[in-house]
């Protein structure tokens, strides 16, 4: 019934569709209908035509950066695992998609297998793998069924497999699924998970670009990095690169949910004002609420207030807001919503998810929640509301992994903007947003 | 919800019979691939239902490993389960988006009805409950599921039918 929708909506109209191109639009458990659609011609295209030092060339033209949050170049990271020495070298999808209120790789997964396959063998013959694995999310069963079928299509069509279309490129592809566990989805646990260890992080470096798997090479990307791997040799790196803004180039996909009138997942071109997708994409508040803040980032992320939103949705932008771009979950909230409840709500999810391996994190995400919990229930000092900044400056100072080092993230980016919330909590105990 | 946080009669049940030969299939599937440590566990769950005790032992002298190397690995993941579970998984949303959208009211409905707290079963096995976070499907939020079946857009009215359907069910 999603076809019944007037096209010409604005949800429609200012979306920029790369990733997505086929989603919905084919079935993607039919390898016929992918290539119908140019689907591995991009692979084809770089086996035959180029080296694979022009292919990670390509890739730092495109401007393309890691799309599991961290934004890292993602040309640059293909160079270095090509330069690494080691017997062998590994590649790894990253859709372990741990962020709560996202689901855009679980998307791409089930809607559109074959592209991200075609992006990791591209990857393969770049940095010189002959071995790549998805890490799926225990909860996608779908998405490892349909990669798994897809896998099997593909090796069938002489496009995975030994000798890739004719080439001397040979190249595996196998699933690995995870087990319910928020932290494997940072890179150097979920290697580990890989290896069938327990999945806790390791310092870094050396990154997993130097030693990974087995102590070999690895390049590990997300999902929707790979994704846009195809697009970006079928439109041509230079194409690719006029999307954007900044050093943010390309598209994001955004999981857009909360009290927006349109729910869904939307690619758009980065850099678009918050404004824009909030009010035209969603269609503005639902019930008519004002908009109070929209999250991005999910657990390692902030909230953004009314008066930013005119800020360009991109790596720099979002981050000197004391936000990030995260992996594309985007939470629209009401004039009810209260900031507290919203911190306290991700620490509560953080101190579940610790893998303990650390005392920042273990013990301070426990004694932010505390001291969260009592702010919002009115019973919190001034002094309270001291300790819990100089906590979590703290945590995030000396956490081993992301998950303890970004964790204060929500309760600072809600002090920053909504700190008269905070002091309300404490001084008149109650909560000004009801 | 106090009353539901109390009920732990799930210790009791007792452990039915293992047929090792399913283990055995699930090893020889896995046997040479490297790091093959977590796909023989959720294989030997997925035949089973649950990863018994025996089946532990068994693995480690088959993979060479130490019992408590592979108990290492069980406890860390979530999703291992070292008792057996209810026929119907019932598992409510806890994600931000349902969150925003009520998810807490029906985590205490589920509670009042069916008296177990996160991770528990029912003493009969029809029912084992869980608390999950993010079920990818925020646009349904907010969001509950039983074994494979999806339920959005939940109210407390709808935790009353589900809980009917499921209770008129043979186990
Ligand atoms: N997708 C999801 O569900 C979630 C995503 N995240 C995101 O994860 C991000 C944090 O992840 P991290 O891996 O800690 O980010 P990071 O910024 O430290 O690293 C990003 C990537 O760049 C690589 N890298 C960075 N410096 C390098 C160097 N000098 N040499 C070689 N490679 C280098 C890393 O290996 C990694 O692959 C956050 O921004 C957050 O948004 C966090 C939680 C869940
Ligand atoms: C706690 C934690 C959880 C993470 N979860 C994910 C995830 O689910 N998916 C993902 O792609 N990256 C996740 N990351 C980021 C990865 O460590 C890594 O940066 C990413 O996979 C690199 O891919 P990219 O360069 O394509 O973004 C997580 C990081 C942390 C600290
Ligand atoms: S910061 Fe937290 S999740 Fe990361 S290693 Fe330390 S305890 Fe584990
Ligand atoms: S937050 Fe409930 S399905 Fe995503």
């Amino acid at each position: 019934d999603e076809n019944l929708l007037p096209a010409d909506w604005p949800f429609f109209t200012r979306q920029t569709r790369l990733v997505l191109a086929n989603s919905g639009r084919i079935d993607p458990e039919n390898l016929e209908q992918y290539i119908a659609c140019g689907g591995y011609e991009s692979l084809a295209q770089v086996l035959h035509d180029m080296t694979p030092d022009q292919a990670c060339d390509s890739v730092v033209q495109s401007g393309l950066r890691g799309r599991g949050g961290g934004g890292y170049p993602t040309g640059l990271k293909w160079q270095l695992v090509r330069k690494g020495s080691g017997s062998r070298k590994f590649i790894v999808a990253n859709g372990d998609e741990g962020d709560p209120g996202a689901y855009m790789d679980r998307s791409l997964m089930e809607s559109d297998p074959h592209r991200i396959l075609e992006g990791i063998a591209i990857a393969g013959y770049a940095i010189g793998a002959e071995q790549g694995y998805i890490y799926v999310r225990g909860e996608y069963p779908v998405a490892a069924q349909r990669l798994r079928k897809a896998i099997k299509d593909a090796e069938r069509a002489g496009l995975l497999g030994s000798r890739v279309l004719d080439s001397s490129f040979s190249f595996r592809i196998d699933i690995r699924i995870g087990a319910g566990a928020f932290v494997c989805g940072e890179e150097t646990a979920l290697l580990a998970s890989i290896m069938g260890r327990r999945g806790q992080p390791r310092i870094r470096p050396p990154y997993p670009a130097e030693a990974g798997l087995w102590g070999c090479p690895t390049l590990i990307n997300n999902v929707e990095t790979f994704g846009n791997i195809p697009s970006i040799f079928s439109i041509g790196p230079q194409a690719f690169n006029a999307i954007g803004n900044g050093k943010s180039r390309g598209t994001k996909v955004f999981a857009l949910c909360g009290e927006v009138v349109n729910n869904g997942l939307i690619e758009v071109p980065m850099g678009i004002p918050l404004r824009e997708i909030v009010f035209e994409i969603g269609g503005g508040l639902a019930n008519g609420a004002a908009f109070k803040a929209a999250q991005t980032g999910g657990p390692s992320g902030g909230c953004i207030p009314a008066e930013k939103l005119d800020t360009p949705v991109d790596y720099e932008n979002l981050q000197a807001l004391g936000s990030i771009m995260g992996s594309g979950g985007l939470i629209v909230m009401g004039e009810q919503s209260c900031m507290v409840d919203v911190a306290r709500f991700f620490m509560e999810f953080c101190l579940d998810e610790s893998c303990g391996k650390c005392v920042p994190c273990r013990t301070g995400t426990v004694e932010i929640y505390r001291l969260l919990s009592r702010i919002c229930n009115g019973s919190a000092s001034q002094r309270d509301l001291q300790t819990l900044e100089q906590l979590c400056q703290m945590v995030k100072d000396t956490s081993l992994c992301g998950l303890g080092a970004a964790a204060p993230n929500p309760v600072l980016s809600t002090l920053r903007w909504f700190r008269a919330e905070y002091e309300a909590h404490v001084s008149q105990r109650r909560c000004p947003a009801g | 919800m106090s009353e539901a946080v109390a009920t732990t009669e799930t210790t009791e049940v007792e452990e039915p019979v293992i047929d090792l030969a399913l283990a055995e299939e699930v090893i020889q599937k896995y046997k040479d691939i490297p790091g093959n440590l977590m796909p023989v566990l959720q294989g030997i769950q997925d035949a089973y239902g649950y990863v018994p005790r025996i089946t532990v032992d068994y693995v480690a002298e088959r993979l060479n490993v130490y019992p408590s190397q592979i108990y290492g690995v069980l406890t860390f993941y979530a999703q291992f389960h070292l008792k057996p579970r209810g026929k119907f998984i019932i598992r409510v949303c806890m994600g931000t988006a349902c969150h925003v959208l009520g998810a807490e009211r029906i985590k205490e409905s589920f509670y009042d009805r069916i008296g177990i707290g996160h991770a528990e079963t029912t003493p009969d096995r029809r029912f084992t409950f869980e608390l999950v976070a993010c079920l990818g499907a925020c646009g349904m939020a907010p969001l509950s599921m039983v074994n494979d079946e999806t339920y959005g857009k939940m109210t407390v009215q709808k935790v009353d039918e589900i809980i009917k359907e499921y209770s008129s069910l043979p186990i």
